[in-house]
């Protein structure tokens, strides 16, 4: 479990986290999100107490992460793929690491065959791929059995069949109880993988909470019908209490009322129902709707095409 | 699964930093500037005695024979064995801070005075056997290729000994400044720079000075204090005694490390 409790940290006149307060608990995977430059990557180094916080605590199954004599077998984390010295062969990379906390060769070994690469273990790090370099980093949180895995932006550079390895290693891990913590910026990978979200932007919460409860509550989520006889189901609709937005000649967007009702309105009305389908937000449009106000560095657009599924 | 060592109860600081020792130990072995560094040292240091035995010793003037000392002749090879290792001791700790490996070591071990201190015992371990094993090995490879019997200096000769065992200590102590600097400055390009600079401009600059200055500054200067331990018996006439000489050169290395080790615990990774 991570637990942090007024968290900020101030770089010069910077306010990188301002007063983060948030739970992290074992047995689901956690994701991590905000724009770019909201905290994320500044929020897990203070988890591991690469950065001290100028005010505020943050602690690793009760304690504070520096305090324990072997950390590794408390939180691994991969903050950075290819933070590597690149004469090194993989498994030494790995070996060192393993030696630093007390932790069996073979279980260096062992991990470097979990992230698949066992044939490679002896050659030099500089020469992997992104991709290959990811699996390191994996690999490297993973070598002490830790109770608790910080995960930033794992599926960066793998192709799909690592995108599901790495899902299915998360769901895995956490479903062995331990705490799973992974930011990224995939929205559709983090809907498929996390149980539980923290939003941060701009260094503050902005939501903590399960996906389905994010996505309940979204304002976009709506019924969209079509109908030769649309106007008079608007009419209909509206009168029993929705609301009904007319897009086109035949199509209503529908809010504040059922499939079921619709459908029963239209059938006791005589009404053609062409099509009748609920849309729920997709995680990115609710992401975007929430962090709207908080994104520091945004490319110019004049036209934006959300993903819509 | 888990197949880690004994159970925390059993983990004691003694465990802890035997463990952090192997660990930086194991990270020096396995970087090839390392084998460089050291096969530079060893070279440089039998490779010029023997040079300078071949070809010089029978080459001196009467003059020189009487005032040349035989032992800093035959660690001639010094001047580029103290860069390699000085080098050597930078990248130790600035080659983390340019890979990123930093935030894995200090994840890692979170006790950071513990990862310098553990990098300071490792590199002086090994830059001493290197350079002990170097200078016996000059030593005795001059003595063999000597030219007559000018230069010669039996190990019972007065400062003799000391002299030679001197030139590996000289070396361990440039490989910890160069590790000290390097703690400090964090960059590696900066640091050597740093390294070398502090090596040797001190002595271009003090000869712009008025004499009296030089003269009193000049022996406390890093190279020309450490540089003292390495000759037998033909000192210089304005310098330091060889210890004391050594010492203030472990004094200046000593500086570089404190200055190291408090700035680790207080800056952001």
């Amino acid at each position: 479990m991570i637990e942090a409790i007024g968290l900020t940290k101030r770089y010069g006149t910077t306010l990188a986290v301002d007063n983060l307060s948030f739970t992290v608990p074992a047995g689901q995977v956690t994701g991590f999100l905000g724009p770019n430059g909201a905290g994320k990557s500044t929020t897990m180094r203070l988890i591991l107490g690469l950065d001290a916080p100028t005010s505020g605590s943050v602690t690793v199954n009760g304690r504070p992460y520096t305090q324990y004599r072997r950390p590794l077998l408390e939180a691994g984390a991969l903050l950075e793929a290819k933070a590597v010295h690149g004469g090194r062969s993989a498994r030494n990379h790995l070996k060192w690491l393993a030696l630093s906390n007390g932790i069996s060769r073979s279980r260096v070994d062992h991990v470097l065959g979990q992230v698949g690469l066992g044939g490679v273990a002896r050659r030099r790090a500089g020469g992997f791929s992104l991709g290959m370099g990811q699996r390191l980093g994996i690999a490297a949180a993973l070598v002490g059995d830790p109770k608790v895995l910080l995960f930033d932006e794992p599926v960066n550079g793998l192709d799909p069949e690592g995108v599901l390895w790495i899902r299915t290693l998360l769901k895995s891990l956490a479903a062995e109880g331990r705490t799973v913590f992974v930011s990224s910026h995939l929205m559709s990978e983090m809907a498929l993988t996390a149980d539980r979200l923290i939003i941060i932007g701009r260094g503050r919460l902005i939501a903590e909470t399960t996906i389905g409860d994010l996505l309940q509550g979204a304002s976009g989520n709506h019924i969209r019908v079509r109908s030769p006889e649309a106007g008079e189901l608007a009419r209909l609709l509206t009168a029993q209490g929705a609301d009904v937005i007319r897009q086109d000649h035949d199509t209503l967007r529908i809010t504040g009322a059922t499939s079921d009702t619709i459908g029963e309105i239209a059938r006791s009305n005589g009404l053609t129902l062409r099509e009748l389908s609920a849309h729920q937000v997709s995680l990115e449009e609710r992401y975007m709707e929430l962090t709207s106000g908080a994104v520091d560095y945004r490319a110019d657009h004049t036209d934006r095409v959300p993903a819509r599924n | 699964m888990d197949t880690t060592a004994p159970l925390d109860t059993a983990y004691s600081p003694l465990t802890a930093l035997a463990n952090v020792l192997r660990s930086e130990y194991c990270k020096l072995r396995t970087v090839r500037s390392t084998s460089w560094a050291l096969l530079t040292a060893v070279v440089a240091n039998v490779g010029v005695a023997a040079l300078l035995a071949i070809f010089v010793t029978g080459r001196l003037t009467p003059h020189q024979k009487a005032t040349i000392d035989s032992v800093r002749l035959t660690m001639g090879g010094l001047h580029i064995s103290q860069v390699a290792i000085g080098v050597l001791g930078v990248l130790i700790i600035s080659g983390e801070y340019s890979t990123g490996t930093i935030r894995a070591t200090l994840a890692a071990v979170p006790r950071r005075r513990v990862v310098l201190a553990a990098k300071t015992a490792v590199l002086a371990a090994v830059s001493l056997a290197t350079g002990i094993a170097s200078s016996f090995g000059a030593y005795f490879i001059f003595q063999a290729l000597r030219s007559g019997a000018s230069m010669s200096a039996a190990l019972s000769d007065p400062g003799v000994l000391r002299a030679v065992t001197g030139a590996g200590l000289y070396l361990a102590v440039i490989g910890l400044f160069g590790l000290g600097l390097g703690a400090v400055i964090r960059a590696p390009a900066g640091a050597i720079a740093a390294l070398l600079g502090i090596m040797f401009i001190p002595p271009l600059l003090s000869d712009l000075l008025p004499h009296s200055w030089q003269t009193t500054i000049s022996p406390y200067l890093p190279l020309n204090a450490g540089g003292q331990i390495y000759i037998a018996s033909h000192f210089d006439s304005n310098s330091l005694t060889p210890w004391t000489g050594l010492g203030v050169f472990c004094l200046y290395a000593a500086a570089a490390l404190g200055t190291g080790i408090i700035l680790i615990t207080r800056r952001d990774a």
